[in-house]
């Protein structure tokens, strides 16, 4: 029995003018399980996740989400479909409050985009909705706080509130826990963990922090200079000889210890 | 979120006390400044939606505005002797047009959408200017008849001042209501949130440029709604009213009033035409003393009057509360 494929990558390239930062990637993410992309810093992580979720145009290859060809369609039109990312730079709306923050999405998952005359505040549903969202990452009874008031990590909590906000099916993180304290990284990665465990979210992340990436990922893929180095489960992985020199040997020993 | 409270109720509400009244004791010549700010009002505050609210500069605002004031005049002289028919013009011309010309300028934003509005505001300017044998020229478009207004039952002459002043307020009021209703609606929300942040808000599944265009129509509609009392009350609609210039003043009316507020561009306009009257009264270098006074109101309230005097009101609430 096989797990069906929620995400399919076939020969994936973008190059910006003549550097090529992506070089025919091609890789499978099956449903509901967590899997991690790695690489030293510039491997082309982030502009992976910018051309899967639709943010740049491939310059060849494919994309297709539960088998569909998605390739150069528009982000919109993806997060529609239930594919989302979230940002390496906090990416939210900050003059807005923390329960506005989560309505945005709501309010375009349920078609009111261009509502005109109804009533945001007499729609307790949604009211409703936001605040269980917001209880699920953990922000309860901050709803009225602007959020460039709140602290880093909450911040980034946002940013994950907006994505299960949106309905996705696959979430794409891009260094969800960059910039964090250890005990932020702690409870994001917690977080992360029970999401995955308890929904039916498919979650593929990027993580520089190689301790957590072998504890939690089910799956690893090896990104370095724009090609896949390797894939495996975090034993692989450790001990894949190329990926221990594209590491230098130093951070993979230091995960394994 | 708050409901109907007292004290939100109750500044509204002598406000239009005020508004009503006001032809009842003031002059006649205090009666047509107030039509011009509410007229002004009106302007600002459909610019506000796209700057404000939407976060876009645009500085072509004036090019529908007078839009909406020559569709109006157009239709008078040519078609039938009706205000409502001119109205219903103004609103369906100044639409259309800010579909083709939002069409192609949401595509881009900030410096650049202003420049293209910018653009695209001096070519409306130009073909009103040029094209004498429709729009008259640099003389601009006159010579017709306001006919009465009718109102089923009644047939309001617009001759007397104070039934004009009334029509520019219930217009301005009405148009007020769309945009309290709009920008506490789940497309105001929209609004704000791309705002904030664009890019994200494409990344939560809305599409920012429908977004915007419709932020642009709306707001173009509501300011040829404007251009159509401005060009009834001066008998004439003329190519200044679609120069950048004249955008400016939306721009600087919202500046000063307060960009964060609905009724920031309203107060904004107030303060302007309430110096204006002083100012001129004592020099005819007037442009001077209202551009110091201006400096410093700015600097004084970097969110505008209206802005900063409701956010010391928050903060003192704040303060008493725990
Ligand atoms: N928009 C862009 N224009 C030009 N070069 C880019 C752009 N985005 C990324 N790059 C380049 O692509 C390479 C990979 O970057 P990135 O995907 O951000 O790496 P990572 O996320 O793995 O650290 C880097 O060399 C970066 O400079
Ligand atoms: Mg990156």
């Amino acid at each position: 029995m096989t797990q069906p494929i929620i995400l399919e990558v076939q020969n994936l390239s973008r190059s910006f003018g003549k550097f090529q930062a992506l070089g025919g990637i091609s890789l499978k993410i099956p449903k509901g399980k967590l899997c991690a992309l790695i690489g030293p810093n510039g491997a082309g992580k982030t502009t992976f996740y910018n051309v899967v979720s639709g943010r740049y145009r491939p310059t060849i290859g494919k994309v297709f989400f539960e088998g569909r060809d998605i390739s150069g369609l528009p982000s919109h039109a993806l997060v529609a479909r239930g594919l989302l990312r979230s940002f390496q730079v906090t990416n939210i709306f900050p003059a807005l409050t923390v329960r506005e923050n989560v309505l945005t999405p709501l309010a375009v998952m349920r078609g009111l985009s261009f509502s005109f005359l109804g009533s945001m505040a007499r729609r307790p549903e949604l009211v409703d909705e936001a605040e269980a969202i917001l209880a699920r990452v953990g922000l309860r009874g901050q709803s009225h706080r602007v959020v460039s008031t709140l602290a880093y990590g909450d911040k980034r909590l946002i940013e994950i509130a907006i994505v299960l906000a949106c309905q996705p099916k696959l979430v794409l993180l891009d260094e969800p826990t960059a910039g964090m304290n250890p005990e932020e990284t702690d409870r994001m990665i917690r977080l992360i963990k029970e999401l995955s465990d308890k929904s039916e979210i498919t979650f593929f992340i990027t993580e520089h922090d190689m301790k957590v990436v072998f504890s939690v990922a089910e799956n690893i893929f090896v990104l370095n200079q724009g090609t896949l180095l390797a894939e495996g489960t975090p034993d692989e992985i450790r001990s894949n000889r190329e990926v221990k020199q594209a590491y230098l040997g130093g951070s993979l020993d230091a995960a394994s210890h | 979120m708050g409901g109907l409270t007292l004290r939100r109720i109750l500044p509204a509400t002598l406000l239009l006390a005020f508004l009503v009244a006001a032809p009842f004791f003031l002059s006649t010549y205090w009666v047509i400044i107030l039509t011009e700010i509410l007229t002004m009002s009106l302007f600002a505050m459909s610019f506000n939606l796209l700057f404000g609210y939407t976060g876009l500069l645009s500085f072509g605002q004036a090019g529908f505005f007078g839009a909406g004031g020559y569709f109006a005049v157009l239709t008078l002289l040519h078609g039938p002797p009706s205000l409502w028919v001119a109205l219903a013009a103004a609103v369906v011309g100044t639409a259309l047009l800010a579909l083709v010309i939002g069409w192609l300028c949401v595509r881009l934003d900030e410096i650049y959408f202003a420049i293209l509005t910018l653009g695209f505001g001096m070519m409306l300017f130009t073909t009103a200017h040029n094209w004498r044998s429709v729009t008259g020229g640099s003389d601009g478009l006159g010579g017709f008849t306001v006919p009465p207004l009718n109102l089923i039952a009644w047939q309001v002459s617009l001759f007397n001042p104070k039934y004009f002043y009334f029509l520019v307020l219930a217009v301005t009021l009405l148009g007020t209501l769309l945009l309290l209703r709009m920008v506490k609606s789940p497309f105001g929300l929209l609004l704000r949130a791309t705002r904030e942040n664009s890019n994200r808000v494409a990344f939560v599944g809305a599409n920012v440029r429908r977004l915007r265009l419709f932020a642009f129509v709306i707001a173009g509609t509501l300011a040829g709604v404007a251009g159509v009392l401005f060009a009834i009350f001066n008998r004439i609609a003329s190519p200044e009213m679609l120069h950048w210039s004249f955008s400016g003043k939306a721009v600087l009316m919202t500046v000063l009033g307060g960009s964060g507020v609905l009724l920031g561009p309203a107060v904004g306009a107030a303060i302007f035409y309430v110096l204006e009257h002083y100012i001129t009264t004592f020099t005819t270098s007037w442009m001077i003393f209202l551009g110091a006074i201006l400096v410093v109101l700015v600097l004084a309230f970097p969110k505008g009057v209206l802005g900063s005097v409701m956010e010391f009101f928050a903060q003192k609430r704040r303060g008493a509360a725990p």
